[in-house]
């Protein structure tokens, strides 16, 4: 294990209302991520989550307005203080629909959009193009209009299009709600990829636990405002907080708790039908002497 | 519609197809003050021939023809118009005059030299090097984006109307059925989740467009940049003479009207 | 290019068929044709006996209610009220019905309170429910639900698989659109597989969702317990197992048996 990470985000006492809401939508949120960290932001529909995703980047409070009480610091700026332009340059956000984050005619255009923004030279422009659009995997979609594409594609564009601008925190909110199992997949293997070659922080807001927490070793999970769970993903899955709340938690792990209930012992918490798979295997070979 | 299709570009590469923009629609400028210059038929139908050989090289002969076969109707409306309009209020109750007929005649063809001359330039240019085009135009830079954001939700908002209309027809919803108010009342249940909808959508895409540094530098730079080359300066050359030649022989030389050819 | 290729299917009353493949494999094709919104270019599609293509949309949707993916396409009156009373008016219901029938639906999805409300306010699982009531209103033989899992968190999905179940044992005839394995394998009703326009294969979830070449054809993934078991198949173990349950129970007379 490596020596203590720098945290890339750090949020004390986060609490936010939208402008003419009665209610907070967020409420004392205290939480830190550290760099290079696969974190998933799960909880149940209207908890908070997406709004705790714009808090990253500052559309809270920049965009939205309202007041954003206590601190919320990404790559050491304090988000209450810079304008969403500059903080993009360190956090840059996925969102759910894939067709509504694609502006332009061309994928290329597009992946240029925010490198443009910044006034970045053209030379300078075209290398982190041609560089994005290789590490999320859709270098032949280059000229394709956006219509064009599948989902499944766009978001890998919407993905290319963030990664060009080089941030050190990734956030993504239910990138693959519309996406069929297969196209989730590539998804977060393409995710994954940035996380691990390149050491991008990933913020990823997901339900599809079943498919999306192997690769994450780190799980926030939010209900009504709050913070509820934070900590190791085979901790959080088997508590029995998450199961009060009815959190979505893979079958593999549901599978240990049942078994777990019956008399039946796995040696570690699964998360993926392999790990269970193999855990079973001891288990039942042992059994059978 | 068809004489939409006479707009929509095509993307093939042909010689027309990679000149500059602003050097195109110099050229569809200098056709329109040279087709409003004149009102004789015989320059007119000149105009209206000169540009075919253009529509051969840029390869989009069919889908001019089917903005021709668009306008026809369109065409046939300004001759009845111009024919009824300038015979009651000048030669009433004589006969009509050759002369008349031949007025009607080239209000008609100028208009569909108008149209031949703006569907060219759309069919040719993709939406993508127009927004180049305004953007190196000093346009400010939002508009350009609202131009090209614009056509690149055309396809998206139309499916959705169809959506939306599916929707609506699995709820009994029958569109054709009711006298004229009724079947206007009928669309009320698509354009307003239509609009809903787009609405939410300018929502997103607004916290995309931050997300991703908009207006983050005053000076915005571009991956692709147009340079005039030299088909274009000679395209922008030809232009000036055409203009040239035409407001000359506008001055001083005397067209003859049509009526001289035909037999007395 | 052709959407549809030589689809073949029966559908008898009161089934729970949940028709799966990847996105663009032609579901949604299919089931517009249920309801008429689509008609064949080739063959036929007969409800209760009689083609389509002799049948309005409209007098097709009164015996086959389509609930849309996206309830955001639907809605557009001033009140939830109004909103589910629309397709009644336009089947000519009476207005005395309309109250009761509009007073049961808004029961039965919970949302009795939001009567008066207007629904653009609610959020998007309320939404998706007064989608839902406003088909159910007119009570329709059939009900096709598009995508209804898309965005939902667990419990919403566990509400809604409940739901679901209840109407089917209500003797309706149910038909989902899908490519979510898991809600699926819970409800466990007749499965058809398609892909590229074809249907792949046919039968009961069990059976279906737990055959790898198939599944691999229609480019889905298999239920996680079936994986889970599909990894344990050279201890002889039975791998169409699809439910948490089942696969305790499995497990646990193995180990019964072999000690």
């Amino acid at each position: 294990m490596s020596g203590p990470k720098l945290a890339v985000i750090e949020a004390k006492g986060l609490t936010y209302a939208y402008p003419g809401g009665t209610r907070p939508s967020i409420e004392d949120i205290s939480i830190t991520i550290e760099s290079g960290e696969f974190v998933i932001l799960t909880g149940p529909s209207g908890c908070g989550k997406t709004t705790l995703c714009r808090c990253f980047n500052g559309l809270i409070p920049h965009f939205y307005g309202g007041k954003l009480e206590g601190d919320m610091v990404v790559a050491s700026l304090k988000v209450s203080e810079h304008p969403i332009y500059e903080l993009a340059r360190h956090v840059g956000l996925v969102f759910q629909n894939p067709e509504n984050q694609l502006f332009a005619l061309s994928v290329e255009k597009d992946v240029a959009f925010g490198l443009e923004n910044l006034g970045m030279p053209r030379d300078e422009i075209k290398k982190r193009v041609d560089w994005a659009l290789q590490m999320t995997d859709i270098e032949d979609l280059r000229e394709r209009a956006p219509n064009e594409l599948s989902g499944g594609q766009q978001q890998r564009v919407a993905i290319a299009c963030v990664l060009a601008m080089q941030p050190e925190v990734m956030v993504l909110d239910e990138p693959t709600s519309f996406l069929d199992p297969v196209g989730a997949q590539k998804i977060f293997e393409v995710v994954n990829d940035l996380n691990k070659k390149l050491g991008i922080t990933v913020v990823l807001v997901e339900h599809r636990l079943d498919l999306a927490s192997q690769y994450a070793n780190h799980v926030i999970v939010v209900d009504e405002g709050k913070i509820v769970l934070d900590g190791e993903p085979r901790e959080v899955f088997t508590s029995e907080t998450a199961r009060l709340i009815g959190v979505g938690i893979p079958k593999a792990t549901r599978l240990y708790q049942v078994l777990k209930e019956n008399g039946i012992r796995l040696s570690k918490v699964p998360v993926t039908s392999g790990e269970a798979s193999q855990l079973l295997q001891e288990v039942l070979r042992h059994n059978r002497g | 519609m068809s004489v939409f299709d006479g707009l929509r570009f095509r993307r093939v590469s042909s010689p027309v197809h990679r000149l500059d923009p602003r050097a195109k629609f110099f050229y569809v400028c200098v056709f329109f003050v040279i087709a409003v210059l004149f009102n004789k038929l015989l320059p007119l139908i000149l105009l209206f021939f000169v540009q075919i050989p253009f529509v051969v090289l840029a390869g989009v002969q069919r889908e001019w023809v089917r903005s021709m076969r668009g306008a026809s109707l369109f065409a046939a409306f300004i001759f009845l118009f111009n024919f009824v309009f300038t015979y009651f209020y000048t030669e009433y109750p004589r006969l009509p005059s050759p002369s008349l007929l031949e007025y009607s005649l080239a209000m008609t063809l100028r208009f569909l030299v108008l149209v031949e001359s703006f569907s060219m330039f759309f069919l040719t240019t993709s939406p993508d090097h127009l927004g180049l085009a305004l953007e190196q135009s000093r346009v400010p830079y939002e508009f350009c984006f609202a131009f090209t954001t614009a056509v690149r939700f055309v396809p998206v908002l139309a499916e959705e109307a169809q959506t939306i209309m599916d929707a609506q027809k699995a709820r009994g919803l029958e569109l054709e059925r009711g006298g004229f108010m009724k079947r206007v009342r009928n669309y009320i249940p698509i354009l307003i989740p239509l609009i809903v909808s787009a609405i939410r959508r300018s929502l997103e895409l607004a916290e995309a467009m931050e997300s991703r540094a908009w207006g983050a530098s005053e000076k915005r730079t571009n991956l692709y940049v147009l340079k005039m080359k030299k088909a274009d300066y000679a395209l922008a050359l030809i232009s000036v003479l055409m203009l040239a030649l035409a407001v000359y022989a506008w001055l001083y030389l005397p067209i003859p009207s049509i009526t001289v050819f035909l037999p007395s | 290019m052709e959407a549809l290729r030589g689809v073949s299917l029966t559908v008898q009353n009161g089934e729970f068929i949940a028709i799966m493949g990847q996105n663009g494999a032609g579901k949604t094709t299919l089931v517009k044709h249920f309801n008429g919104l689509l008609k064949p270019t080739k063959g036929e599609v007969l409800i209760d006996g009689v083609s389509t293509r002799e049948m309005s949309v409209a007098s097709l949707a009164r015996k086959v209610g389509f609930v849309f993916q996206n309830p955001d396409h639907q809605l557009f009156c001033e009140t939830v009220e109004e909103e589910v009373a629309y397709a009644l008016r336009n089947f000519g219901f009476k207005e005395r019905d309309i109250k009761r029938r509009v007073t049961w639906a808004l029961n039965l999805l919970g949302l009795t309170q939001y009567r008066q409300t207007s629904p653009f306010m609610l959020s998007g699982g309320e939404r998706k429910r007064v989608a839902l009531a406003s088909v159910l209103a007119w009570n329709p033989k059939v009900v096709i639900l598009d995508e209804p899992t898309i965005g939902q968190d667990y419990q919403q999905k566990e509400k809604l698989r409940q739901f679901i179940v209840q109407l089917n044992a209500q003797g309706k005839t149910v038909i989902i659109v899908t490519h979510d394995v898991e809600f699926v394998a819970e409800c466990n009703p007749r499965v058809v597989l398609m892909a590229q326009g074809k249907i792949v294969a046919e039968g009961g979830a069990k059976q279906v969702l737990t055959n790898r070449d198939l599944v691999a054809q229609a480019s889905i993934v298999p239920p996680q317990i079936t994986q889970i078991f599909l990894g344990l198949k050279d201890l002889e173990l039975p791998t169409d197992v699809i439910d948490v349950y089942e696969a305790m129970r499995v497990l646990m007379d193995f180990l019964e048996a072999s000690s």
